[in-house]
């Protein structure tokens, strides 16, 4: 059974047509990787699934559970609030910009939805955000720091660990390195791999095309808000489509 | 001047033998009309920042009013205006509660300091980076868990520099209530003036005592700011 169904999403702010009926199944343990250049409406596709932005038709299935939404204005609406909070707990996003809380250090961080939104106890809860902190390689710490103080890798894995510590099934990554220094993609990328090799659910906007070739069971390149082209990581190699080839012939690989 | 402080230093202070006065009326003005201030504003940000013009229309209008007009006329206003009109002298309840020159000096604080207030909170709700709420709907927080978990801590320790200025400028504008009759600092300064004519030594130790306090308050605010407004990273 598919873990994750998404069927023919579309989305348009104003005129302009972002998403054209997208589709993507994912089973249990599949890293899928969506590519595509700016614009191609990959990110919108991703924040469509988690109803950080409301798409106009399409259906969504977690574990063969429908959501159940009505149309409304500016996009559907999810119609029971239980099932949004429940579904958003579920799938855990990693943004670009990290989008950790400011004013609370990386404990809270990491704390914050599992007390507050799961119900865990404050104790139970650091005890697990301690040991996603080893989990993604920083040093115990930098618990109690604030994000600000630290550089935008550990900032990167600490937005990683917040994403842990919900204990999602599926885990959303939108371009985590996009926003890092080349140096400090690296070990974004270590911890993102060790994850994939447990075999966790992921979806993964991203332009590593190296990294999406290496980790990914599913690629998804999407074009002008349709997908052009999908298959395993093969399809990086030896791509069929005459647009996939142009976007990878102009990019280094 | 010794004399002065000899017979003066006590209702300057705190009594004159019949009622609070002097410096602990004065911090009893700022303290309440703070308090109520702040705890009036908090909703009143939230509305202020709401996406809906029906909610944000009424408070954007309170503010307008009592930032737009000085604070003696708020404060003759609630203190001879209102009791002056026929219909509040025949209601009980408003007649005794605005008989009182206390209620209606606090009144008038009360509402002027929670105007600016909920101008600051509100700037502070409106600077928290958009992609923190983002991530806050992500992670399942919403509605009311998540202005008290989120919205609120953050914009708080983000309005201190300007909340803290507003409470001085407060301290400071307590001195109108001499003119409803409440025997605050100034007040006693201008009793003791009177009854002397030692004019700079009675107004200079008012003068005093109202720097002490400022004084005392930039300390309080510098101490909370280093507490909770170093997340804002080594560059501040």
């Amino acid at each position: 059974m598919n873990k994750l169904t998404v069927e023919n999403l579309f989305k348009r702010f104003g005129d302009n047509e972002v998403l054209k009926g997208v589709s993507l199944n994912a089973k249990a343990g599949d890293v899928v990787s969506m590519i595509g250049a700016s614009g191609s409406g990959k990110s919108t596709m991703l924040r469509c699934i988690n109803f950080l932005e409301r798409a106009d038709d399409g259906a969504i299935e977690l574990d063969g559970e429908r959501i159940v939404t009505r149309p409304g204005i500016g996009g559907m609406r999810v119609a029971n609030p239980a099932q949004l909070q429940r579904l958003r707990t579920r799938l855990a996003m990693v943004f670009q910009h990290f989008n950790l809380w400011s004013h609370l250090t990386v404990l809270e961080n990491i704390i914050l939805a599992p007390c507050r939104v799961l119900g865990i106890s404050r104790k139970a809860a650091e005890e697990s955000a301690r040991a996603y902190l080893d989990k993604v390689g920083l040093p115990q710490r930098v618990a109690d720091q604030y994000p600000a103080f630290l550089s935008g890798g550990q900032q990167q894995r600490v937005a990683i660990a917040r994403a842990l510590a919900v204990e999602p099934e599926i885990l959303l990554f939108d371009e985590p390195t996009s926003a890092l220094d080349p140096e400090l993609v690296g070990e974004v990328l270590k911890v993102i791999q060790a994850l994939a090799e447990e075999g966790r659910t992921m979806l993964m906007v991203t332009h590593e095309m190296g990294f999406a070739r290496q980790v990914s069971t599913q690629v998804l390149f999407l074009h002008q808000g349709r997908v052009e082209e999908q298959g395993d990581a093969t399809i990086l190699d030896q791509p069929s489509s005459e647009r996939l080839q142009q976007f990878l012939s102009g990019r280094l690989k | 001047m010794i004399e002065l402080i000899a017979e003066y230093w006590k209702p300057f202070l705190f009594s004159d033998g019949y009622s609070l006065t002097g410096l602990a009326m004065t911090l009893w003005l700022l303290v309440a009309s703070i308090v109520m201030g702040f705890f009036l504003s908090l909703p009143l940000a939230i509305l202020r920042t709401s996406r809906w013009g029906l909610l944000r229309w009424p408070v954007q209008l309170f503010t307008y009013v009592f930032r737009g007009t000085p604070l003696y006329i708020q404060l003759l206003i609630c203190y001879s205006g209102i009791y002056g009109i026929a219909v509040v002298r025949s209601q009980p309840l408003l007649e005794a509660f605005f008989r009182d020159a206390m209620n209606c000096t606090l009144l008038a604080f009360t509402l002027n300091t929670c105007a600016y207030t909920v101008e600051i909170f509100a700037g502070a709700i409106r600077s928290i980076p958009y992609g923190e709420i983002e991530a806050a709907h992500a992670y399942g927080l919403s509605g009311w868990r998540l202005y008290l978990r989120l919205i609120l801590p953050s914009a708080l320790r983000r309005a201190l520099p300007y909340y803290s200025n507003e409470v001085i400028l407060m301290l400071h504008a307590t001195s109108v209530a001499f003119t409803a009759t409440i025997p605050d600092i100034l007040k006693i300064a201008r009793d003791a003036n009177a009854a002397t004519f030692m004019t700079f030594q009675a107004f200079g130790i008012a003068g005093l005592l109202y720097l002490a306090m400022s004084f005392g308050l930039v300390g309080a605010f510098r101490l909370a700011e280093k507490r909770w407004l170093n997340f804002l990273g080594p560059a501040h």
